[in-house]
């Protein structure tokens, strides 16, 4: 008898198990950009082997696209070489393409839910790590390496060995001023970036019941900065009624003929997981991190915590500039970065420009918003929010994954201090030498109004409503 | 892919944990399309400066250590789920990997490159880095047959574990897909067992 929500996703899609060993996973979704597919091509090309269902994969480009004047050529040889690649790939094996001035376009992880392909119940890999978002709907989703990504194309399976399962639950509700985001940041402060290493991680509580979509993918998004394989949320109303919403869902799926099987998605309430974590939620307050990982961080207005006798904490913090003991609040901010695909969706782009409405940034501060997608742009110039955003002083891009990981023009300075709402803080991450402080995105656009770190707890008590 | 069945090397330690791929190879080197040269940029930001200085003190670049075993601390391999981190230490060199743990896509992307990622327990992990630091050009001895590392010719040895399946592979030399293409018929059957 299947008890859990990935139990019951997992055995559906098991080809062949090899005794003593992995199993064969079918998988539905796949998705490919610039960056990890070419050798991937290259791999099949070697071999003569042809792709073997072309229509359940789509290609976008993300990663190293430039997110001004898309219109114009790449400057950058080699990424304009890549993208070129894809294109061609996609044109000769029949894959359906987002180019950069498709309508579709965007980062990966958010044109899947928007156009409809990531749906409840279905296995989705990607050669991205934060493959993981699209288990908000309650489908497997991981991140696979270019071998795997060949693999897939080849053959529509994968050798995968079942990760042990482990339950996030929060008891409780949140205070008004926490965002998914600070939920997140929190559970990976407690659980440890490598924590759930071998794990797949369901979320549970009321917390989750109650988050839209959009936080959802946030929460599940950054799972994977625990180690864990991916994140799970059950589907439920919020889920149906976001996938209602979508214009672009495809035909050939019957959302009568899905249902049923939709409704039988989730854990089983007295049923014990491998391992399980509580929390309370009401713990969690606005998050901010000072390290360079996503697990080194803190409440925004308290001290860096002092652990003796650990070289690679003292060196993260020394490269950050920071000393033990002292508090973030007051540091002054060069860049602000809202973006990726943790915090780039149309309800983040909301919550910023609700703060920044009507005022301006900090002189010295270089504020940057990159949408997620096409789609989003649209949105946003359709309430009117980039124009909210740029009369504050926000510069407002085109959709690309852009200085999260920092493969196209837009890199940090040496020693310049970022807040980003993107999903790891690494050293030289968003390159060479820069230091990224990770917050969701209402404490970044406060962070971006005020030019340096402040106490955002009291600021939302007295202002924001959500 | 290379057979791997028993290798005796030198080893190199980097006693650092929660190394990330970002820093086994930085975003900007991921633009080449070919799978060639990236032994160049391993570790980029630690062997050179922002100039393309030599750093010295790194222990790459230390010509006084050698060998195809790297050993690193606990958590290595974690963050973004690149391969060309797996390609970039074979392609320097390095055939074994060892750690108390690696993350999840790491080790994936070791086996599926030919890189052998081994899990060892944190005790006889510090073991070696100790024995390394005393003397760096002891040989160390991998047996992927009996699942053992230890010191060559020593008698204190420790396990790791392998799947029986990945074992073969690499022992042959073969990837998943050859093992998938012949599945092809299973394949559409379920295909047409569960869409239809």
């Amino acid at each position: 008898m299947l008890k859990t929500l990935f139990d019951k996703v997992w055995k559906s899609h098991i080809v062949e198990s090899i005794p003593k060993g992995p199993s064969v996973l079918y998988i539905d979704r796949h998705f490919i950009h610039e960056v990890t597919s070419p050798h991937a091509f290259e791999e099949l090309k070697c071999r003569v082997l042809l792709i073997y269902k072309k229509e359940r994969i789509i290609a976008t480009v993300d990663h190293n696209v430039p997110t001004k004047n898309q219109h114009l050529p790449i400057l950058d040889a080699l990424s304009k070489k890549q993208v070129k690649i894809l294109v061609e790939n996609c044109k000769i094996n029949g894959i359906d393409f987002f180019g950069l001035l498709h309508n579709n376009q965007g980062i990966v992880h958010i044109i899947g839910p928007e156009l409809g392909y990531t749906i409840p119940g279905i296995t989705i890999v990607c050669g991205d790590s934060h493959t993981s978002t699209h288990g908000a709907f309650g489908s497997i989703a991981f991140g696979i390496g270019t071998s795997q990504v060949s693999m897939v194309m080849a053959s529509q399976c994968l050798l995968q060995k079942k990760p042990k399962q482990m339950r996030i639950h929060l008891v409780g509700l949140t205070k008004i001023s926490v965002t998914p985001k600070d939920i997140i940041l929190y559970i990976i402060s407690k659980v440890g970036t490598d924590g759930a290493v071998g794990y797949f991680v369901e979320f549970s509580g009321k917390v989750f019941r109650k988050m839209s979509m959009e936080g959802r993918m946030t929460i599940c998004n950054m799972s994977i900065e625990m180690g864990a394989k991916g994140g799970l949320i059950s589907p439920d109303k919020t889920t149906l009624n976001y996938i209602n919403k979508i214009k672009y869902f495809p035909k050939n799926i019957l959302l009568e003929e899905a249902l049923p099987y939709w409704r039988t998605l989730y854990t089983e309430t007295d049923f014990f997981l491998d391992r399980e974590c509580y929390f309370y939620a009401s713990d969690i307050t606005p998050m901010i991190t000072f390290g360079t990982n996503p697990g080194m961080c803190v409440n925004i207005v308290s001290r860096i915590p002092r652990i003796n006798a650990n070289a690679a904490y003292q060196e993260a913090i020394s490269y950050m500039g920071f000393k033990v003991g002292c508090s973030l609040k007051g540091l002054p901010i060069q860049y602000v970065f809202i973006g990726s695909c943790t915090n780039a969706r149309i309800e983040d782009l909301r919550i910023v420009a609700h703060v920044v409405k009507n005022k301006t940034k900090a002189f010295h501060v270089l504020a940057l918003i990159v949408p997620g997608s096409k789609q989003v742009v649209f949105q946003a110039k359709k309430e009117g929010l980039d124009q909210i955003l740029q009369k504050s002083g926000f510069e407002f891009r085109d959709p690309g994954c852009s200085a999260c990981l920092g493969m196209n023009e837009d890199k940090l300075p040496f020693r310049a201090y970022c807040v980003s709402t993107s999903n790891r803080n690494f050293v030289g991450r968003q390159g060479f030498g820069s230091r990224t402080l990770l917050a969701s995105p209402l404490v970044s656009a406060l962070v971006a109004i005020e030019g340096k770190i402040i106490d955002v707890n009291r600021f939302l008590w007295k202002k924001l409503k959500f | 892919m290379e057979k791997i069945e028993v290798l005796v090397s030198k080893a190199i330690p980097l006693s650092l944990e929660n190394i990330d791929t970002d820093q086994i190879i930085p975003a900007r080197f991921l633009k080449s399309s070919k799978r060639e040269d990236f032994g160049s940029n391993l570790f980029r930001d630690w062997r050179y400066t922002d100039k393309g200085l030599i750093k010295e003190n790194f222990i790459l670049n230390n010509p006084k250590y050698a060998g195809k075993i790297l050993v690193v601390g606990r958590n290595f391999g974690s963050g973004s789920s690149r391969e060309h981190a797996a390609w970039s230490l074979f392609d320097y060199g390095f055939r074994v990997v060892t750690s108390s743990f690696f993350a999840d896509i790491f080790k994936e992307n070791a086996l599926n490159t030919g890189l052998l990622p081994i899990e060892i327990s944190e005790l006889y992990l510090q073991y070696l880095f100790k024995t390394i630091t005393y003397n760096r050009n002891i040989l160390y001895s991998v047996s992927l047959i009996r699942q053992i590392i230890k010191i060559d010719k020593s008698f204190l040895y420790d396990y790791f574990s392998m799947e029986k399946y990945k074992k073969t592979c690499l022992m042959k030399g073969q990837d998943d897909i050859d093992f998938l293409i012949c599945l092809k018929y299973k394949i559409k059957t379920f295909e047409l067992n569960s869409y239809s």
